[in-house]
C-alpha cells in the first residue's frame, strides 16, 4: 500500500519571511516511515533549505520534538501510518520562540533544567571515592522514573501555564528537581526548597496533566510536581512550628508518596 | 500566529534570497582549554580539568546541545572489574584477545586498572547504576568478557552516564558551553595547536576560540556507511580535523559491525540482550553460532561467557554473513535478510527490568514485542576502532592537541572492540586528557598573534566557499553514494578488488564534492551548508579507512578478507596502520609497532575451545 501522503510544514526563515507560513509537500509513502523520515525526504528531494534538528532517530537524544497536528511529539517516534491517508501538519514546538522552520530556541528551557541544582548535593564533600555506595533496588525505584527525561521539551510545548507565563519552572525542571530530592544518596533537599516553593515553582502548576500525556519517556512530571506540592506543604507547616527546612529528612517525602 | 496558508505542492515560494550574509567575527574568545565535542568523553575531560584547576577557563564546544551527543544511545554498559572473583589480568586478557592482539598492551593495563575507579566516581556523581538486592552495583555478562564485569543502568547506560556527567558539569562555573557550534578547523601555529574556529549555527557568526590546549572528543564516523547504528551527527568531524593537520589516523580499517541492529533503521539492540540470555536463531530456528567456532550450544537461559551468543562482535557478524551466503537467513520483504534475537524465555518481568528500552525500540521500529516474538536483527556498522593516534596520556603528535573517546585511537581496542569497553574508555581517558590539558594550560601562555586572526579568516573563507548555488552535485546524492560504496567494498568481508573499487569511487566522490551544490546563504541554522561541511569530513575519513584496509594484507579482528589474505599474519602485520593525509591524492600509509607487554600473540578462541589455556 505505497502511495503518496501530503505533509504540510510550517516554514519561517527569519531573514526573508515576515511571518511563518505553511508549505505542502507530496511525498512517497511507506508505512514504516516516521515523521523524521518524511522531513529527510523533503530536505533531500524537495527543499534542501528546510531546517530541523535530529540525531539519534531512536527516541533517546531528544532533538526532534515538534508539533504533529498540534500535538507535541518526537518526529522519530511518530509514524506516518497512524495518519495516512490524511495529510499531516508539522510545526515547531509551541511556546518557544522560533529560530527557523522547525527549530526553536530552547535556551530558557535548558537554563531552567540547570537551575534546579540537578546533581547530588552532599553535606560533606566526598574525597576521591574508593567504592560505590549502596542503594537498594527499592531506593533506586523511588527516583528512576523521574530520571528518564531526555530534555526534548515536549512537556513545555504541552504546558498551558508555561505558555502563559514562561517564568514558571515547568514540568521537566520540576520533575528533575524531584528526581534528585528522592535519591537516597542526595542531601540537597533544603537547597532546592526555595525553587520548589516559589510562586513559579510547584505552585505554578494547575494540574492539567497534559505534560505527562505527551512525555515520550513516561516520566510523569505532573505526578512529580504534585508530590512536590506535598513536600512544600509539609515544609510550610514545619516552618510554622519552627522547624528549619534543613531538618527535613527522608521521611518528609515518604509521606508524600503514592 | 498569522501564517500564509498553502500554496501549490512543492512550490518553493519566494525565490528572493537574503543578502549574502557578511560573516564577520562577532567575537574572538580566549580560554585555557577548548574541548570539541560534549558527549561522554568531552564532558569527562571538562570535569577533570575543572576539578584539577577550578580557575581555568574551559570552552566546551559542541555542534549539538550536549545531551544530544551520541553517547546518549549507548545501551549495554561499561566494563570494570568489581566482583571478588574477577581479576584485572582477566579483563586485560579478554580485551587483548578480543582485539586480536593489535592492542597497545601498556594502554590496556592502564585502562583496566583505572576502570572500576571511574565507574565508582560516576556512582558518586549520581549515576543510577542497576543494583543487586543488597544495594551493591550489579554487573552483567557481555560478549568476549570471561566474567560478568559490565556495570549497567538498565539498557540506557549511555543515557544515564551522559546525563550524570552533564548535570555534574553544571556545578563548575569554569566550564562555558558553546552549544550548537560547529568546529570548522583547528588553529595551528608555531608547531602547536592554538585554538579552534567554530561556526555558531544559530547566529551564523564565526568564532575564533583561542586556547592553550585543545581536546578532540567528537565521537566516531559511523555515518560514512549507509546502514549503521549511529546518530546523524556521527560524521567523523574530529578525525578529519586532526587528519587534515597531518596528525596520523591509526588502524582506520577496523570498523565494527554490531551483530544486532534493527533492519531498516539500524537502530541498536544491545548486546545486553545476549548478556541476559537472549539467543540468535536462523530461519530454521537453529542457533547457528555453534557452527562458527563459538559452541558448544549452551542451554537456553544459561548463557556462558565467551561462548555462543557471548562471543565477540566481529565473530558474530561474520557468522551472520556466512548464514546469509548459505541462504539460512530469513528474507523480509522490506528489510532484506535478517536473523532472530529471541528473548521470550526471559519473561516480561525481567525484560521490563533489564531491557525496557529494547522493548520500546522493538515495538516502535520493528513492530514486534520481544516478550511475545523474536526481534529481527542484522549486523550494522557501529564503531570505529581506529582513530586519531594518541599515547597513553591521550596526547597526539601535535603539541597541545589531545583526542579522547571514539575519535581517538589509544590502542585499547586493537582490531576489534569488546562491548562495554568504550564507555569506560571515555571516562578513563577523558579524565586523563582533562588533567593533561590542565597541566599544559598552567605552563603555556596565549599568543596575541595577529597571524592567528589571519588564519581564522582564511578558515572562514574556505568554509564559506562551499556555498555554491551553481554547483552541479547534490550533497544527499554524494552522501548516499559514499555509504553504498563503503558497504560494497568495506563491509564485514573484503577483497582487494572490492576495496580498490571503493577507493576509486571515493576518489571520484571527492572530485565531485568540489562541485557540491549549496544554495542556502542564510546565517541562521544553515543546515544545508552544515551537511556539506560534514560530508567533506566523511569523505576524508572514508578515504583513510579504505586505504588503510587495502594496505593490510591479512585478516584480523574486524578486517577480514576473502582473497589471498584470509588469515592473520603476525610476521608481516602485527603492526598498526598509520594513515597520513595528503592534499593531492590518497593518504600515505605507514606502519608502527604494537606494544606487547605480557601477552604474546596466540590463537584467538571462544566457546568450548576458549576454555583451554591457549589464549591466556
Amino acid at each position: 500500500m505505497n502511495g503518496t501522503i501530503v505533509i504540510e510544514v510550517q516554514r519561517y526563515r527569519p531573514e526573508q519571511d515576515p511571518h511563518p507560513w505553511w508549505q505542502a509537500f507530496e511525498l512517497d509513502y511507506r508505512p514504516e516511515m516516521s515523521v523524521l523520515d518524511a522531513l529527510h525526504q523533503i530536505r533531500d528531494r524537495h527543499d534542501s533549505g528546510l531546517a530541523y534538528r535530529w540525531s539519534c532517530r531512536m527516541a533517546i537524544c531528544g532533538s526532534c520534538g515538534l508539533m504533529v497536528d498540534g500535538v507535541p511529539r518526537l518526529g522519530c517516534k511518530t509514524f506516518l501510518r497512524d495518519y495516512y491517508p490524511d495529510r499531516i501538519r508539522l510545526g515547531p514546538l509551541a511556546h518557544f520562540p522560533i529560530e527557523r522552520d522547525l527549530i526553536v530556541d530552547l535556551r530558557d528551557f535548558l537554563d531552567k533544567l540547570a537551575a534546579v541544582k540537578p546533581y547530588l548535593i552532599r553535606a560533606a564533600q566526598d574525597e576521591r571515592p574508593s567504592e560505590p555506595r549502596r542503594q537498594t533496588p527499592a531506593q533506586l525505584a523511588r527516583f528512576l522514573p523521574f530520571a528518564q527525561c531526555i530534555s526534548c521539551g515536549l512537556c513545555y510545548a504541552a504546558c498551558p501555564e508555561y505558555g502563559l507565563n514562561n517564568r514558571f519552572f515547568g514540568p521537566a525542571a520540576l520533575a528533575l528537581l524531584h528526581r534528585y530530592n528522592r535519591d537516597s544518596r542526595d542531601q540537597g533537599r533544603a537547597e532546592r526548597l526555595p525553587t520548589m516553593n516559589a510562586e513559579d515553582g510547584v505552585w505554578g502548576c494547575t494540574f492539567v496533566g497534559y505534560c505527562s500525556q505527551v512525555c515520550p519517556k513516561g516520566v510523569d512530571p505532573a505526578a512529580a510536581i504534585n508530590q512536590g506540592k506535598i513536600v512544600s506543604v509539609i515544609d510550610y507547616v514545619r516552618h510554622l512550628v519552627g522547624l528549619s527546612p534543613a531538618t527535613l529528612g527522608q521521611d518528609a517525602t515518604q509521606e508524600g508518596e503514592r | 500566529m498569522a501564517g500564509q496558508e498553502g500554496g501549490a505542492l512543492d512550490s518553493a515560494s519566494g525565490t528572493d534570497r537574503p543578502p549574502s550574509g557578511s560573516l564577520s567575527f562577532v567575537d574572538s574568545i580566549k580560554t585555557d582549554i577548548a574541548i570539541v565535542g560534549a558527549g561522554g568523553a568531552g564532558l569527562r575531560a571538562a570535569l577533570a580539568a575543572a576539578e584539577a584547576r577550578p580557575d581555568l577557563g574551559i570552552a566546551l564546544i559542541s555542534k549539538v546541545v550536549p545531551m544530544r551527543s551520541h553517547t546518549v544511545a549507548a545501551e549495554g554498559g561499561a566494563a570494570g572489574v568489581v566482583q571478588a572473583h574477577d581479576r584485572l589480568e582477566d579483563h586485560f586478557n579478554d580485551t587483548v584477545s578480543g582485539g586480536d592482539w593489535l592492542c597497545e598492551q601498556d594502554v590496556v593495563e592502564f585502562f583496566v586498572r583505572r576502570a572500576a575507579a571511574e565507574l565508582t566516581q560516576l556512582e558518586h556523581w549520581g549515576c543510577p547504576w542497576s543494583r543487586q538486592a543488597d544495594g551493591r552495583v550489579a554487573v552483567r555478562a557481555f560478549g568476549g568478557m570471561g566474567t560478568e564485569r559490565t556495570w549497567y543502568a538498565a539498557d540506557k547506560t549511555g543515557f544515564h552516564l551522559l546525563t550524570t556527567l552533564f548535570q555534574t558539569a553544571l556545578r563548575h562555573p569554569g566550564i562555558r558551553r558553546f552549544d550548537e557550534h560547529f568546529c570548522l578547523d583547528l588553529l595551528v601555529a608555531d608547531g602547536r595547536v592554538q585554538g579552534v574556529v567554530a561556526l555558531d549555527l544559530a547566529a551564523g557568526a564565526i568564532r575564533l576560540i583561542q586556547a592553550k590546549a585543545v581536546i578532540l572528543a567528537t565521537g566516531g564516523a559511523g555515518r560514512v556507511y549507509r546502514f549503521n547504528t549511529n546518530g546523524g551527527i556521527v560524521t567523523g568531524d574530529g578525525l578529519a580535523l586532526a587528519y587534515r593537520h597531518r596528525v596520523p589516523l591509526r588502524d582506520m580499517e577496523f570498523v565494527q559491525y554490531h551483530p544486532t541492529g534493527l533492519p531498516g533503521t539500524g537502530v541498536l539492540v544491545t548486546e545486553g540482550c545476549r548478556g541476559e540470555g537472549g539467543i540468535l536463531l536462523n530461519r530454521d530456528g537453529y542457533r547457528y553460532l555453534q557452527d562458527y567456532g563459538l559452541g558448544p550450544e549452551t542451554p537456553i537461559g544459561q548463557p556462558r561467557n565467551r561462548t555462543m551468543e557471548l562471543g565477540p562482535r566481529d565473530r558474530l557478524s561474520q557468522a551472520f554473513w556466512f548464514e546469509q551466503q548459505k541462504g539460512r537467513t530469513l528474507r523480509h520483504p522490506v528489510w532484506g535478510d535478517v536473523v532472530q534475537l529471541d528473548l521470550r524465555h526471559l519473561g516480561e518481568a525481567r525484560i521490563d527490568e533489564r531491557l525496557p528500552f529494547v522493548r520500546e525500540l522493538a515495538r516502535a521500529y520493528a513492530n514486534v514485542d520481544p516478550v511475545h516474538e523474536p526481534i529481527p536483527v542484522r549486523p550494522a556498522v557501529h564503531y570505529t576502532m581506529g582513530g586519531i593516534e594518541t599515547d597513553c596520556r591521550a596526547a597526539t603528535r601535535l603539541p597541545g592537541l589531545f583526542a579522547v573517546g571514539e575519535c581517538a585511537s589509544t590502542g585499547l581496542h586493537g582490531a576489534n572492540r569488546l562491548g562495554s569497553n568504550s564507555l569506560t574508555e571515555l571516562l578513563v581517558f577523558g579524565r586523563v586528557a582533562g588533567e593533561e590539558a590542565a597541566q599544559i594550560a598552567a605552563t603555556t601562555s596565549l599568543d596575541a598573534s595577529p597571524a592567528l586572526r589571519r588564519e581564522a579568516d582564511a578558515i572562514a573563507a574556505r568554509a564559506r566557499s562551499l556555498i555554491n548555488p551553481d554547483g552541479q552535485e547534490s550533497v544527499p546524492a554524494l552522501r548516499d553514494a559514499l555509504g553504498e560504496a563503503m558497504e560494497a567494498g568495506l563491509g564485514i568481508f573484503r577483497t582487494e578488488e572490492g576495496m580498490q573499487q571503493t577507493a576509486d569511487q571515493i576518489a571520484s566522490l571527492k572530485r565531485r564534492y568540489r562541485a557540491a551544490r549549496v544554495t542556502d546563504r542564510s546565517n541562521v541554522f544553515n543546515t544545508e551548508w552544515l551537511q556539506a561541511l560534514e560530508l567533506g569530513f566523511l569523505l576524508d575519513v572514508a578515504e583513510a579507512m579504505v586505504h588503510s584496509a587495502l594496505a593490510r594484507r591479512e585478516s584480523r579482528g574486524a578486517h577480514h578478507r576473502l582473497d589471498a589474505y584470509r588469515s592473520r599474519d603476525d610476521e608481516r602485520f602485527l603492526k598498526h596502520t598509520l594513515s597520513r593525509f595528503r592534499d593531492d591524492g590518497p593518504p600515505e600509509i605507514g606502519h608502527a609497532p604494537v606494544t606487547i607487554t605480557t601477552s604474546p600473540p596466540a590463537q584467538r578462541s571462544y566457546g568450548g575451545d576458549g576454555r583451554g589455556s591457549g589464549e591466556r
